[in-house]
């Protein structure tokens, strides 16, 4: 195979991958309440609508609580596996992290039934923590995954240096190890955190009467009327996923470059 | 450090380097029993209780898998899911190599972040609004009906595009396709290009070199691409439910109207550990043949391949034939039993016996 043909075929996945993100924005600005072509002309009523909506500040404020505490959560869980995974080898190894890997490939509907069906029966109401706590489940694997990767480009012989010249293994940690992980730390946060805030399955069925985000704009789609402004919603949605993550990318590459290596892919 | 101190037993293990690890990846570890492994743990036994009205009957039964497994709904339901999943992860694999294998073997190293940065973007947007974005592209008023009636293509709207398993199809292909790319970019970008030039250099042509050295030695990303696509869509709630009507709707659905709409809980999980047992058994299934079929065909030739190629399908048919037939004769539990126990027992002492092959399925 050669290159031409094949960069064409790379060039159109790429553009059918972002077509329907890209009609995101174009029907958020249309002036028409039908989502439909040909576009009317520009507006920003439906912004402007999302503003006096209280239902849909509650929801914000809930998902801004459950997505920064899984962020927090699934980074210090990660971060303490990410080093056993790495540093150490211990009995049951490829089990023990395949097992906490797991939601990574588990149908989210299975994941959250499973839940829901425990809560129900101890007698928890479903509410914010409890997606809290399914969030931090599902995203432990990816907070996993970036640190692994720092912490295995990271050059063993500085903290064997730090030991040997007398520093504490705590000392070493906090003075060599973290500042050395720290850029992965910030991307994994901000993985979480963009999981968190994007995901519906649990806390649709984990959420009670504390709608998140998602689960609003689920319950918007029911009324046509409302579409336009679900649009604008989604836009600001996606530009907010899409900013936290060149941002964690940025921190990624900063990561690399302390580490002193070439940059060879992305995450995971 | 501490070497005056007493050490006892406890404390000297943790300071090992098992211990250490043990320590460290133990708090995700709880976190997960806890929060994974107990709760799934439920839902089986769950399965096996019954609902009666507003309290659920510990005794221990196994009727919720007869009407699941007798119904013809839940049989739909469960068959339509596995070959949603089916074609899914076919297009996405085959879609997604080409896309893996042009930025693994020609873009540029300090381009090839950035080209897996944009795959990976549109991953971390909202599921839920790609999917309901699909519904608008695919809707009778829009964008494709549009077009293809600007140019004059069409009279009117197709009013298949939406509501079907096609459009469900579609629409888990477009949001499952990172996932695709990103496990068989890892596997083409382990492989030793050396490799490469000496098949050349050995007189090799392009296509046998890619068929006898890229494709296995990138095998293991693709499997890993098909576990990665195949799971997590047949259990998909949110594409069905926006883009499925009732041509399109999955297990998944079902499983949650017997949960909030049916208020039958026990049912939901009895669906939700057939949903699993399934998937597992299928793609435990499908590797081991595939193995198998792999080492055959490299060892035998000549007419007797006809008989490797036909093995798959009179397997096929024989268990069409259990579970359509076997439970009038056998009774449904047993005759089911038996065929899940003969494919487990069957795949394992394949995967035990027969090698990776060049093909490291």
């Amino acid at each position: 195979m050669t290159a031409r043909p094949l960069f064409i075929f790379a060039g159109l996945y790429l553009l059918v991958l972002y077509a329907p993100i890209v009609l995101l924005p174009l029907f958020a600005f249309n002036d028409g309440t039908v989502i439909a072509f040909p576009l009317q002309g520009f507006t920003l009523d439906w912004f402007a609508a999302l503003l006096d909506t209280p239902a849909l500040h509650d929801a914000t404020l809930n998902s801004l609580i459950i997505a920064v505490s899984t962020a927090v959560f699934a980074t210090t869980l990660g971060l303490f596996a990410a080093r056993a995974a790495t540093r150490y080898r211990f009995p049951l190894k490829g089990g023990i992290v395949g097992f906490i890997m797991l939601p990574l490939v588990l149908p989210e509907v299975i994941v959250a039934i499973s839940l829901l069906v425990v809560l129900m029966q101890i007698g928890i109401d479903p509410g914010l923590w409890t997606i809290i706590l399914g969030h931090t489940l599902i995203s432990t694997p990816f907070a996993i995954a970036i640190l692994q990767g720092s912490f295995s480009n990271m050059d063993n012989s500085l903290e064997e240096a730090a030991i040997d010249l007398g520093e504490t293994r705590w000392g070493t940690f906090r003075l060599i190890t973290l500042p050395l992980v720290t850029p992965g730390i910030v991307a994994s946060l901000l993985i979480c955190f963009t999981i968190s805030l994007d995901e519906f399955i649990i806390a649709f069925f984990l959420s009670g009467n504390a709608p998140t985000l998602p689960v609003y704009l689920w319950g918007q789609l029911r009324f046509p009327a409302r579409l336009p402004v679900v649009m604008a919603l989604g836009t600001i949605l996606v530009a907010l996923s899409v900013i936290l993550l060149m941002i964690a990318e940025t921190y990624r590459r900063r990561g690399l470059r302390r580490a002193g290596l070439k940059d060879t892919g992305g995450f995971l | 450090m501490g070497d005056r101190r007493p050490v006892n037993a406890l404390s000297k293990a943790l300071r090992s380097d098992a211990g250490r690890g043990l320590t460290l990846v133990s708090p995700a570890l709880i976190y997960a029993l806890l929060l994974l492994a107990a709760p799934l743990a439920v839902i089986v036994l769950f399965s096996f209780w019954t609902q009666n009205f507003l309290t659920i009957e510990r005794v221990f039964t196994l009727d919720n898998y007869r009407t699941a497994l007798t119904d013809p709904l839940y049989a739909t339901l469960m068959q339509r899911s596995i070959s949603i999943a089916g074609m899914v992860t076919a297009v996405t694999v085959i879609l997604a190599f080409p896309v893996a294998y042009y930025i693994s073997f020609y873009v540029r190293p300090e381009r090839k972040s950035l080209w897996l940065f944009l795959i990976t973007i549109p991953f971390w947007t909202s599921y839920l609004i790609r999917v309901f974005l699909w519904r608008v592209i695919l809707a009778f008023d829009g964008p494709v009906n549009g077009t293809l009636m600007g140019f004059g293509v069409i009279d009117q709207p197709l009013p298949w595009l939406l509501y079907n398993a096609t459009a469900v199809v579609i629409t888990l292909a477009h949001a499952f396709a990172p996932f695709a790319i990103l496990p068989i970019f890892v596997a083409l970008e382990k492989i030793d290009r050396a490799l490469l030039e000496a098949s050349r250099d050995l007189g090799e042509s392009p296509a046998m070199t890619f068929l006898r050295v890229t494709l296995p030695l990138a095998m293991p990303g693709v499997l890993a691409a098909v576990l990665i696509v195949f799971i997590p869509t047949v259990g998909d709630y949110v594409t069905p439910r926006l883009v499925g009507g009732s041509g399109g709707t999955m297990i998944a659905n079902m499983i949650y109207a017997q949960i909030f709409d049916l208020n039958d809980r026990p049912m939901g999980a009895t669906l939700a550990v057939l949903a699993m047992t399934i998937v597992a058994l299928t793609l435990i299934w499908a590797i081991s043949r595939v193995r198998l079929w792999l080492w055959l065909g490299g060892r035998i030739s000549g007419r007797a391949r006809l008989l490797v190629l036909a093995a798959p399908v009179a397997e096929i048919a024989l268990i069409g034939w259990v579970i359509g037939q076997g439970p009038a004769i056998f009774g449904l539990i047993p005759a089911l039993l038996a065929l899940a126990g003969a494919v487990l027992v069957s795949s394992a002492a394949i995967l035990f016996s027969v090698p990776r092959g060049r093909f490291a399925v």
